[in-house]
């Protein structure tokens, strides 16, 4: 089937539509985040997200509504668990990673019969994006850009040096409240795009394939951006031509682009040398 | 009547239990140069942060331009370089000119933008510490004495008032070394900039430092470098040859102008 064809359908617009947004989103704080050493803290989140849509389930509720406010509260506990328990920022994400598995199985065994619909998290289905999800997911994610985009500046400051930011008179602790914050809110929207258990990859990949190339900041987030974007759209198609799971594809057209990048590098360091 | 810049107060600051800091008092006016030197764990590093802000005392208090530091608004009287930059993360991917725009961004309001007028504050900066030629490189491909010099640029390109410098000739070497105390010398001459130098290198900061704060967790010597000099109960602490190695490169030659104690 032609390309063109695809795109005439609705489903495969809505995921394009929305994969593009939320790529976006994952890319540009996916840098914040692997350069502030928290690369794993969509992993943790996304374990959180889990054991939310177990609740909401069990509940029957439709999961987002319980996952925004519980993901939300989930990172503000890992920036409160860095701050006061004074421990690194990957043991604090590991507690909370283990709480929310923990509590998702535990529901999920204790409630049992959606097991299946537990399982379509997992992996997610960026295909059967309704239009609501759509909307809400280009809603939260020009808020989020349009914040960040505004803070410029501020976030590459905090980014780049937190103590000179903080004697600059930067906010620092709002802004990154804010950073955990929109990081939640990406997370459970990324979970119907690539499934919880691949949610980090779309924070990371991006971010660590621009490092391999950009040599500075603003060209770390654009090239990010355009990776990330170009991997959604890739692999969608790409499970279209060949019947394969849409998240998974994107993931692996993620690490494609990673592979090439580091290969450009270090065959042009080498060049160099 | 001189201006304070800083007003420090029966300032204390204990971590984990350990005091790290006990009833330190001292005023740093404007247009002094003073060299903060101290040894290994003496608090000299904290003592900054408490003047910024970035740390609470336990008791006592700080003022800086006669407000508490976290409710001075005008951050870009300050300029600011931390010690731990020596450990910063070399794989960022970021260019000198974007960090040293980091300097100006106290002084700008919502939305902050860097304008053609701060490209041009950035280049002079650059131009003063000799790296105007590196202005697009990534910092993660410079050596160690250029990525310092860097992070000097940045403290120094809002033109402050106020210099907080904490160890900012680490890894540069003696001619860069040099060079950038000349810079400081004329800043503080020239510009009336007041400098507050955090340092080990107790035997140069004589040459260049009008004033000398000696802190191990207290105030050892707060004053002159004249004062310090001539002082004997300095002497019985620091012992004859350390404090003559302090006071030759200020350019007194102690043991000519005093009795050389009996134990020496």
């Amino acid at each position: 089937m032609p390309i063109l064809e695809y795109l005439s359908y609705g489903f495969i617009q809505r995921a394009i539509i929305t994969g593009a947004f939320i790529s976006v989103l994952c890319s540009t704080l996916g840098v914040l985040l692997v350069l502030r050493r928290l690369s794993l803290i969509g992993d943790g989140l996304a374990h959180v997200t889990f054991g939310s849509v177990a609740l909401g389930l069990l509940f029957g509720v439709y999961p987002i509504y319980i996952s925004l406010p519980v993901v939300m509260a989930s990172s503000l506990g890992i920036l409160k668990l860095m701050e006061r328990a004074r421990i690194f920022g990957d043991a604090a994400i590991g507690i909370l990673s283990a709480i929310g598995i923990a509590g998702g199985v535990m529901i999920a065994s204790l409630a049992g019969g959606f097991n299946v619909d537990l399982f379509s998290y997992l992996f997610g289905n960026i295909l059967s994006i309704s239009i609501q999800e759509v909307y809400t997911s280009i809603v939260l994610s020009l808020i989020v850009l349009t914040v960040i985009v505004f803070n410029y500046h501020d976030i590459f400051s905090i980014t780049f040096d937190e103590e000179f930011a903080k004697a600059g008179g930067v906010n620092t602790q709002k802004l990154n409240t804010m950073i955990v914050l929109f990081t939640a809110i990406t997370v459970v929207l990324t979970m119907k795009v690539v499934g919880i258990m691949l949610t980090s990859a779309l924070l990371i990949f991006p971010a660590v394939t621009a490092f391999q190339i950009a040599r500075s900041f603003k060209n770390a987030l654009l090239m990010a951006g355009a990776v990330a974007l170009a991997s959604v759209v890739i692999g969608i198609f790409l499970s279209l031509f060949f019947n394969l799971p849409t998240g998974a594809s994107i993931v692996i057209v993620n690490a494609a682009f990673f592979g090439v990048a580091f290969i450009f590098k270090h065959t042009l360091r080498s060049g160099h040398d | 009547m001189p201006v304070k810049l800083v007003n420090i107060e029966n300032l204390s600051y204990r971590y984990n239990s350990i005091d790290v800091l006990s009833d330190i008092s001292c005023d740093i006016v404007a247009g002094e140069y003073i060299g903060l030197v101290g040894p290994n764990g003496s608090g000299k590093s904290t003592l900054i942060k408490l003047m910024l802000g970035l740390l609470v005392p336990t008791s006592g208090s700080v003022k800086l331009f006669g407000h508490p530091p976290a409710a001075m608004k005008y951050r870009e009287r300050i300029g600011y370089l931390p010690q731990k930059m020596n450990f910063f993360n070399p794989y960022f991917p970021s260019t000198v000119k974007e960090i040293v725009s980091l300097g100006l961004v106290s002084k700008k309001k919502f939305p902050k933008r860097i304008g053609d007028s701060d490209e041009a504050t950035i280049d002079r900066t650059l131009e003063m510490l000799n790296i105007a030629d590196i202005k697009d490189k990534a910092i993660g491909d410079l050596s160690g004495g250029q990525q310092q010099r860097v992070f000097i640029a940045r403290a120094l390109v809002n033109d402050p008032e106020l210099l907080l410098l904490d160890e900012p000739t680490t890894a540069l070497d003696p001619e860069t070394r040099e060079n950038f105390f000349e810079i400081l010398r004329r800043l503080n001459r020239d510009k009336k900039v007041t400098v507050v130098l955090v340092t080990h290198d107790t035997g140069t900061i004589g040459k260049y430092a009008s004033k000398l704060l000696y802190i191990d967790k207290e105030i050892v010597f707060f004053g002159d470098f004249d004062e310090f000099c001539m002082s004997g109960d300095m002497t019985k602490f620091f012992g004859p040859s350390s404090q003559h190695l302090i006071c030759h490169r200020h350019g007194m030659n102690i043991l000519t102008v005093k009795q050389r104690p009996n134990n020496d």
